[in-house]
């Protein structure tokens, strides 16, 4: 299936400067792999060094988080947009 | 989740000025202890948008508060990245709103609308350090991306105080600082 990935702002510098990538794909994971195939760069900044989605890294399967359908495995199909939003998090050292 | 509506922070006098303090090229230590050369980021932002940072600080002080920052990036031209406007957001850490701050994707998204109908991008966003300096801390720099402009305000006692602004470098090992610039521009 023919997939448009589209590339965040803050990561675009990971990925020739471009603000999407078609990727063919089955499911969201193969989608983001294949993002990640073609710019390598932008790995460390969507999963941790044991390949997870880092925690504030969202995925949105055209307007529907694929936290509340299947996750990674959600299957996709030609013409489907794939978005990537951080959640923002942060605050001071514990005392 | 219902949504939190909060007013636009208001622009007002601080008993004592923000404090800006010097960062532009200099040697920091990351978390391994090697030292990295910052490169010189510089973020220009005029006087009204940082008090209104304090402000909002102060308004949500002993809890830390949060909002996107909203302007140009027009680094490539030479010239520093610009904040126009600000949008204040409700932290989102209901459990531990004294320590963090919490913007959810769609409050990001709910940001990046914004910012396209005012015709501009979120380059950034800001919080408030409660009764703690405003550096970057370890759960900071865990939870944080590149290129955006991670602006902490340090509020002691009630009072907006230190205020700095730091990068996530490409490695996200450590944070460079980013040297705040003052202007008289106007506003979106």
């Amino acid at each position: 299936m023919a997939v448009k990935v589209i590339i965040p702002t803050p990561l675009r510098v990971y990925a020739a400067k471009k603000d999407s990538a078609e990727v063919s794909a089955q499911t969201v994971g193969e989608a983001l792999s294949g993002l990640t195939t073609q710019h390598a760069e932008l790995r460390k900044h969507l999963f941790t060094d044991d390949g997870k989605l880092r925690s504030f890294v969202n995925v949105y399967l055209n307007d529907e988080d694929i936290r509340y359908m299947a996750k990674e495995a959600t299957p996709v199909k030609d013409g489907d947009v794939v978005s990537i939003v951080p959640s923002i998090a942060g605050g001071r050292n514990l005392d | 989740m219902k949504k939190k509506q909060i007013p636009s922070v208001k622009v007002g006098t601080f008993g004592r000025r923000l404090r800006l303090p010097a960062c532009g090229r200099q040697a920091r230590n990351d978390r391994t202890g090697n030292v990295t050369m910052a490169e010189e980021f510089h973020l220009s932002i005029s006087q009204e948008l940082a008090e209104g940072i304090g402000r909002h600080g102060a308004e949500t002080f002993p809890h830390e508060c949060c909002g996107a920052l909203l302007g140009k990036d027009s680094e490539q031209n030479g010239s520093p990245r610009e904040v126009l406007g600000l949008f204040p957001l409700v932290n989102r850490r209901d459990d531990s709103p004294r320590n963090r701050f919490a913007v959810t994707a769609e409050d990001v998204r709910d940001a990046e609308r914004v910012a396209r109908e005012k015709g501009v991008e979120v380059v950034g966003w800001y919080h408030s350090h409660p009764d703690h300096p405003a550096r970057p801390s370890e759960f900071d720099r865990e939870h944080a991306w590149p290129w955006y402009s991670y602006i902490i305000v340090s509020v002691m006692s009630g009072k907006p105080a230190e205020m700095t602004s730091w990068r996530l470098n490409d490695d996200r090992l450590a944070y460079l600082p980013e040297k705040i610039e003052i202007n008289r521009r106007t506003t979106v």
